[in-house]
């Protein structure tokens, strides 16, 4: 019982962190660049989707993807851009930037937390192996797995996806072989910011929406990145699944201890292997 | 040609003047308050000021007929924000009084230096025990209440009037949550319960779920939040299909008019304790309620209600010094004094540790009107922060905490 729910648990709150960092690691991967505003994005989505949940709740999560895609799109063409392979002023721009979108937030949704409804198809719980659980979370987990299987396939399987596999690897080279990684940049950089989104959106229902989101998700995402490898999906997913497992059961088994657990593996894998589980040695 | 009533103004002015002189030259009462503008304390920042500025608006900026000149400083939600701010409201700006903060962490950064440069504090909201009970500052006196003090008699009315036995308390990690959590137990264990497991939350935690499931089975939760996490908690704890299975019992905040209005029917039927309610009965809160609703468009709660009677308790302790705010000794001694009988929350009085002694209603939510609204349905009266116990051992035992009074 303890432990189903408990493992459930870790899969949906692993759902989350998933959508959320896999945008993070791609973006880092291709572009070398923390975007520390990343956890402001997917608040954003959070509030835009409780705008829009007058049109339905399929509707509410793709309006906050799609804004924040062109939101991030924008970003990257007006800031980041600017800011190339200046190390310290991206984590100050892109840091800035979520201490804007996290004032603009306040200024329109006001500081009260919003409560964003789950569809009602996925209201009530449901019993699995003698445990009940929310329906929504169960959701999440299977939305989660289809978003990981349509990135995979992206990578793995498109020119899109090859061309940002070669750009990861050997930017300069990419550049030299006629793949256009300026416009691969925008691409990517939006594709990260819509899942943000989405995550945001799909978060709603589960953590609602309020000023701090971004501050309480961001350190998390990082977390991900640096367990699972940055720039690696495989390495998302598992540090995703990771963070969820010793997030949940750190709470369950040793709750003086949350915090300590939950950074206690990063310091070990930076220790013992900086590029994290799923990183290739970087250069 | 001076007409007729040119003369009689003239004369009329030349008669005022010396009056006049005499208010320009003492100038405005100064007041300066802490809030928050930013950040995730920024709603009650915001109810807090709100309560505050139709307090003043009421009474078309003046106290004691005089002058109000009302300034605002936001902290930020930080603590070291909070002192520099503070110190530039008395060095820069030469306040009477300040008044705030939101957060008890904010106060307890301000208090030493308040009190090392004798500026009477009125704060309307921070709950934290000791400021009113081991770490006294002749400057300090709040409006709000302790952290425990509603919590005390909520302990008694569950054991007893609800015959809950067996309960297990969830609570946000930090001192208000452990202060109202040991207040809670202290008086629930003495009229009979048990606490069978005490859960501790971080503040800024993300899922409940993990929490959710150790509950058990008790015949009650005992939930200790402030701001957005009652909101979640509630919440999830509707999601995991506990609601009908075990109620709730919610401290003060945890139900608060500020948040209130944005939850739905996973906050129907919570009983609560808190010195408040936007649902009293009374001229004083109808009409409370029904101005601050047409500036903010939902009922007051603990963070406006607090900032109202902070201009209740300045105006009673003016009135009886002539305005005379400057002179800070007998400002400060009428204000240790201050005992309001219309406030919106009901009668109340400062004790000699300049906390108030009030009614401790015990609130369920309800929806009524198409809102959700606390109903009371148990009214304490003159409740003190030290409950039944003898104020003189209840000081010589440690603050409440996590552990205390008891490990569990």
């Amino acid at each position: 019982m303890f432990w189903i729910n408990g493992l459930l648990n870790s899969l949906a709150f692993g759902a989350i962190l998933f959508l959320l960092a896999v945008g993070f690691s791609l973006i880092f991967g291709l572009m070398r660049v923390a975007n520390l505003a990343h956890g402001a994005i997917f608040m954003l989505g959070g509030y835009i989707a409780t705008s829009m949940i007058g049109f339905g709740f399929l509707a509410a999560v793709l309006a906050a993807a799609l804004a924040c895609a062109a939101f991030g799109g924008l970003v990257e063409r007006s800031l980041i851009r600017r800011l190339a392979g200046r190390e310290l002023a991206q984590v100050l721009g892109t840091l800035g930037l979520a201490f804007i979108i996290a004032d603009q937030c306040l200024l329109v949704w006001s500081g009260d937390p919003i409560a964003q409804p789950a569809p009602a198809l996925l209201r009530g719980t449901v019993e699995v192996a003698g445990v009940v659980f929310p329906a929504y979370r169960l959701a999440l987990i299977a939305i989660a797995a289809i978003a990981l299987a349509a990135i995979w396939l992206l990578v793995e399987r498109t020119t899109l996806g090859a061309r940002i596999r070669a750009a990861v690897d050997d930017r300069e080279m990419a550049r030299a072989m006629g793949i256009p990684v300026s416009r691969l940049f925008t691409t990517v950089f939006c594709l990260g910011a819509g899942l943000a989104g989405m995550g945001g959106a799909l978060a709603a229902p589960v953590m609602s929406v309020y000023p701090g989101l971004d501050a309480e998700m961001l350190p998390l995402a990082l977390l991900v990145v640096i367990l699972g490898g940055i720039g690696s999906l495989s390495g998302a997913f598992v540090g995703s699944l990771l963070i969820g497992l010793i997030y949940t059961f750190g709470q369950m088994l040793l709750p003086d201890l949350a915090y300590v657990i939950l950074f206690l593996p990063m310091v070990v894998v930076l220790a013992a292997r900086p590029q994290g589980l799923f990183g290739r040695h970087m250069a | 040609m001076i007409s007729r009533r040119q003369l009689v103004a003239g004369a009329g002015a030349v008669l005022a003047l010396p009056s006049a002189r005499a208010i320009a030259q003492a100038g405005p009462i100064r007041i300066g308050m802490l809030t928050v503008k930013s950040g995730a304390l920024a709603a009650g920042g915001r109810q807090m000021e709100d309560g505050f500025r139709l307090f003043l608006s009421e009474r078309a900026n003046r106290i004691a007929g005089r002058e109000v000149a009302f300034m605002v400083a936001d902290t930020g939600g930080q603590p070291a924000l909070a002192k520099t701010r503070a110190q530039e409201l008395v060095q820069r700006a030469g306040v009477h009084v300040v008044v705030g903060p939101v957060a008890a962490f904010e106060a307890l950064a301000i208090n030493d230096y308040l009190q090392e440069a004798g500026v009477p504090f009125l704060c309307a909201s921070a709950a934290a025990e000791d400021l009113t009970q081991r770490r006294i500052n002749p400057w300090f006196v709040r409006t709000s209440s302790t952290s425990a003090q509603p919590c005390h008699p909520l302990g008694e009315y569950v054991a007893r009037d609800l015959g809950y036995k067996r309960v297990v308390t969830i609570a946000d990690d930090f001192a208000f949550g452990q202060e109202q959590t040991a207040g809670f137990q202290r008086a629930f264990v003495a009229s009979g319960g048990t606490v069978v497991r005490k859960l501790w939350s971080p503040l800024n935690v993300a899922d409940y779920g993990s929490y959710i499931a150790q509950i058990g089975e008790p015949d009650a939760v005992f939930a200790a939040f402030a701001g957005a996490n009652g909101l979640r908690f509630l919440r999830q704890y509707a999601e995991y299909g506990l609601k009908q299975k075990i109620p709730i019992i919610g401290a003060m905040t945890t139900v608060d008019e500020g948040v209130l209005h944005s939850m739905g029917d996973e906050a129907l039927g919570i009983v609560s304790a808190g010195w408040y309610s936007a649902a009293l009965p009374g001229d004083a809160n109808r009409r409370f309620v029904t101005e601050l609703r047409k500036e903010t468009g939902v009922d007051p709660g603990f963070y406006s209600a607090g900032a109202y009677s902070a201009g209740l308790a300045l105006e009673n302790a003016l009135q009886n010094i002539d305005g005379k705010v400057e002179d800070k000794q007998a400002f400060m001694a009428a204000l240790r004094k201050v005992e309001i009988a219309d406030d919106p929350r009901g009668p109340w009085r400062l004790d000699s540790y300049g906390n108030p002694i009030q009614n401790i209603y015990i609130r369920k939510t309800e929806r009524k009107g198409g809102r959700l609204v606390n109903t009371v349905v148990k009214t304490y009266e003159n409740v003190s922060q030290f409950w039944t116990y003898n104020a003189e051992a209840f000081l010589s035992a440690p603050v409440y905490s996590r552990n205390d009074p008891t490990k569990l």
